[in-house]
C-alpha cells in the first residue's frame, strides 16, 4: 500500500516535470520571438543597433519618453521592416499550425499545404483573382479583400481535389497511404502550376506581378497585408486550437477514435477546413511558401512529443521565428540590397528534410 | 444494458452477422468464441454502435445505439481493440487520458477528475510504472496492458474487448482475467472475445458461441461446454476434462483429429 502510494507520489512529480518542460519550451520560444522581432527590425541595408531599434519600436507604440528617434530611422524600422516582420511572424506561425493539423487528421508526417497541394490551389484562386481584376496583387490594386477569399476558395477546392484522387477506392481518410496522398498532393501541385503559366501567358500585363506575387515573398508588403489576411488567420487557428484534444484523438485511428466518442468525420472537416483558412490566408498576402508547416511540427514534435496541446502553440511560436529569420536572411544574403524570395530559403532548408522523412518512412510516425 | 435483436450487420453492404440475438445483464461476465472469421469482431464493433446495422438494432441502456451522440455512447461503453498500434509521440499517461475524451470540457480540456481517472486506471491494470514511456516504445503485451487501462478510465460501466490478452504471455494473461474478474465483482458488464477457450471457461460464466456470424450457441458455462458442442462449433475432436483446482471444465485437443489427419496417417 505504501508502495503504491509512493508510487502515485512519484508519478504524479514526473507528470508535473513534463508539463513543466513544456511550459519552458513555449516561455522561451516566446521570449526568443520577442527579441527576433527587435533583432530582425534592425537588420538589413539600413543597419540600426538593437538599441535604437528599441527605441524606435517603442517610440511607435507611444511608449518611449526619451528623446524622438531620428525619422528616418523610425520610418524604415516601423513602417517597412516591422511590417515585415509581423507578416513574416504570422504567415509563419499559420503555415506550421496548418501543417500540424494537416498532418494530425490525415496521420501522414508527409502532409502539409505544400505538399497537399493546397498552397497550390490558394495561388491558383489568388491568380485567377488578379487577373480577372477583382483583385490587385502585391499592389493590393483593386479590391484587395478579395484576395484571401479567392485564395481560401482555391486552397479548398484543391484540397478536395487532392483528398478524392487518393481516396479513389474509398476508406476513412486516416486510412490513406502517406504515399498516395503525396503523390496526388504532386499531381495536383503540378497541374494547377501549369494553369497559372497559362493564366500568366493569357495576360501580358499582370505576368510581373502575379510572378512577383507567387514565389512566396515580404518585399513590398506592408501592414495592410497583415491586416488583410489575420481575421482569417486567427479564425483558422481558433478552428484548430479549439480541436486540439480531437488531433491527439484521431491520431488513434479511425475506429478507435469513434470508440473514445469522436465523431470523427466532422471533427475531421472542422480540420480541414481550419488548417485551409490558414494555408489560404498565407499564400494570399505572401504567396506560396513550403515546407515551414512541414519541418516546424516535426522538430517540436520531437521535444515535445506530439501532444496537440503543447504541439500547436510551439509550433505556432517556432514556424513564426522560422519565417522571420528566413526572411532576414531572404533580405540580406544578396550584395546591393538584392533580395531572395524567402521561398526560396525555406525550400533550401526544407527540401533536404522532406527527403529525411521520406526516407524515414515504417520507422517513424504516421500510419500504422 | 446492452441488447441486439435481429442484428444483421457487415461491410459495405455483405452481412457478415446474421440475426443476431443478444442481451448482456448488468453485472454479467461473458466470452465471445467462435472459430476465425465467424464474426466476432464485428459482433463487438456492432454492439459498441461504430458499425451500422443492415437490419435489427442495438439498444444501450434502453436506447437505439443509432441513434446517441458519440460522446454519450462512448460514456456508455469502453472497448479495448484488437491489433491496435500505439501512435508515436504520446506517453502512456497521455494515451489512457485520452480515454476520458468523451467527459472532456467545452475547450477539449481535461480537469483533475479525469487526471484521478487516468491514475486509477493507471494503478488498476498495472500500468503505473509504464506512465512516463512512450507508448510507441513498449512491447506488444505492455501496450494490451495500457489499452485496457485506457478502457477502464473511459468508464467502468461496460467493457467490450476483442482479443485483449492475445498479446499477452500466460502470467499476464491471468493477471488481465483476475482484473477482468475483479472489475466485474465491482459491477462492471463485461463482455470479451477469446480465442483461448479454457481461459473463457476458467474465468466467464456464460459464454457466446458464434459460427458463421450467428450465435450457435448461449448459455451457463457448465452447460454448453461440452464435448459434443465443441466439436460441433470447432469441427474437430475435442475432449472436455475438469480443471484440477477450480473443477471447470477443460477443453483438450486431441492430436491426429485435424482434417489433414488422414493424408498424415
Amino acid at each position: 500500500m505504501a508502495a503504491q502510494a509512493r508510487t502515485e507520489h512519484d508519478a504524479g512529480r514526473e507528470k508535473g516535470r513534463a508539463a513543466g518542460a513544456a511550459t519552458l519550451a513555449l516561455a522561451v520560444l516566446a521570449c526568443a520571438l520577442l527579441a527576433s522581432v527587435v533583432l530582425a527590425c534592425g537588420l538589413g541595408s539600413f543597419p540600426a543597433t538593437p538599441g535604437e531599434t528599441l527605441r524606435a519600436l517603442l517610440q511607435a507604440a507611444g511608449l518611449h519618453a526619451g528623446a524622438p528617434v531620428d525619422p528616418s530611422l523610425a520610418v524604415v524600422v516601423v513602417d517597412i521592416r516591422l511590417a515585415r516582420v509581423v507578416l513574416a511572424g504570422i504567415t509563419g506561425a499559420s503555415l506550421a499550425i496548418a501543417g500540424a493539423a494537416f498532418q494530425g487528421v490525415l496521420r501522414n508526417p508527409l502532409a502539409d499545404a505544400f505538399t497537399l497541394g493546397v498552397s497550390g490551389g490558394a495561388a491558383f484562386g489568388a491568380s485567377l483573382a488578379i487577373l480577372s481584376g477583382i483583385a490587385g496583387g502585391a499592389a493590393l490594386a483593386g479590391d484587395a479583400r478579395a484576395l484571401p477569399a479567392c485564395a481560401l476558395a482555391g486552397a479548398l477546392a484543391a484540397l478536395a481535389l487532392v483528398l478524392g484522387l487518393s481516396r479513389a477506392g474509398g476508406g476513412p481518410l486516416s486510412n490513406l497511404r502517406r504515399e498516395t496522398l503525396v503523390l496526388a498532393g504532386i499531381v495536383v501541385s503540378t497541374f494547377l502550376s501549369a494553369l497559372i503559366s497559362l493564366l500568366k501567358s493569357l495576360d501580358e500585363e499582370s505576368v510581373s506581378s502575379i510572378v512577383f506575387w507567387i514565389m512566396g515573398s515580404f518585399q513590398g508588403r506592408g501592414f495592410e497585408h497583415a491586416a488583410l489576411a489575420w481575421p482569417y488567420m486567427l479564425l483558422g487557428a481558433g478552428i484548430v486550437f479549439w480541436r486540439a484534444g480531437e488531433l491527439d484523438v484521431l491520431s488513434l485511428g479511425e475506429t478507435q477514435a469513434r470508440m473514445l466518442g469522436l465523431d470523427a468525420g466532422r471533427s475531421r472537416l472542422w480540420l480541414l477546413f481550419g488548417a485551409s483558412l490558414l494555408s489560404g490566408a498565407a499564400v494570399a498576402v505572401s504567396g506560396v511558401i513550403g515546407f515551414v508547416g512541414l519541418v516546424v511540427p516535426h522538430l517540436v514534435r520531437l521535444a515535445l512529443g506530439a501532444g496537440h496541446r503543447r504541439l500547436l502553440p510551439a509550433s505556432a511560436l517556432l514556424g513564426a521565428l522560422l519565417l522571420i529569420w528566413s526572411d532576414v536572411l531572404a533580405r540580406s544574403v544578396l550584395p546591393r540590397g538584392a533580395e531572395l524570395p524567402v521561398g526560396v530559403v525555406t525550400a533550401l532548408v526544407g527540401g533536404p528534410f522532406f527527403c529525411l522523412l521520406l526516407a524515414r518512412r515504417g520507422s517513424g510516425g504516421g500510419r500504422a | 444494458m446492452i441488447r441486439a435483436q435481429g442484428l444483421s450487420c457487415g461491410y459495405g453492404g455483405r452481412a457478415v452477422l446474421h440475426d443476431v440475438d443478444l442481451r448482456l445483464g448488468p453485472g454479467e461476465f461473458a466470452a465471445l468464441l467462435g472459430p476465425n472469421g465467424s464474426g466476432k469482431t464485428t459482433l463487438l464493433l456492432a454492439l459498441a454502435g461504430l458499425l451500422p446495422a443492415l437490419r435489427g438494432g442495438v439498444e444501450l441502456s434502453g436506447r437505439a445505439v443509432s441513434g446517441l451522440p458519440a460522446r454519450e455512447r462512448a460514456r456508455l461503453v469502453s472497448c479495448v481493440p484488437q491489433g491496435a498500434t500505439p501512435p508515436p509521440g504520446y506517453s502512456v499517461r497521455e494515451l489512457v487520458r485520452m480515454g476520458r475524451f468523451a467527459s472532456s470540457d467545452f475547450w477539449g480540456g481535461y480537469g483533475p477528475r479525469d487526471e484521478a481517472a487516468a491514475e486509477a486506471a493507471l494503478a488498476d491494470a498495472r500500468c503505473l510504472d509504464l506512465a512516463e514511456r512512450q507508448a510507441s516504445e513498449l512491447s506488444g503485451g505492455e501496450f494490451q496492458r495500457v489499452l485496457l487501462a485506457r478502457a477502464l478510465c473511459q468508464g467502468r460501466g461496460a467493457l467490450l474487448l476483442d482479443e485483449a490478452t492475445s498479446a499477452l504471455d500466460l502470467a499476464r494473461r491471468v493477471e488481465a482475467f483476475d482484473l477482468l474478474a475483479a472489475q466485474n465483482r465491482l459491477g462492471s458488464t463485461v463482455f470479451t472475445a477469446v480465442h483461448d477457450l479454457n481461459l473463457a471457461a476458467l474465468y466467464c460464466p456464460r459464454l457466446i458461441f458464434l459460427k458463421q456470424g450467428r450465435v450457435a450457441l448461449d448459455g451457463p458455462t457448465a452447460e454448453i461446454f461440452t464435448e459434443a458442442n465443441l466439436k460441433d462449433i470447432y469441427e474437430t475432436d475435442i475432449r472436455v476434462a475438469p480443471h484440477p483446482v477450480t473443477g471447470a471444465p477443460q477443453a483438450h485437443l486431441v492430436p491426429g483429429a485435424g482434417a489433414a489427419a488422414p493424408l498424415l496417417g
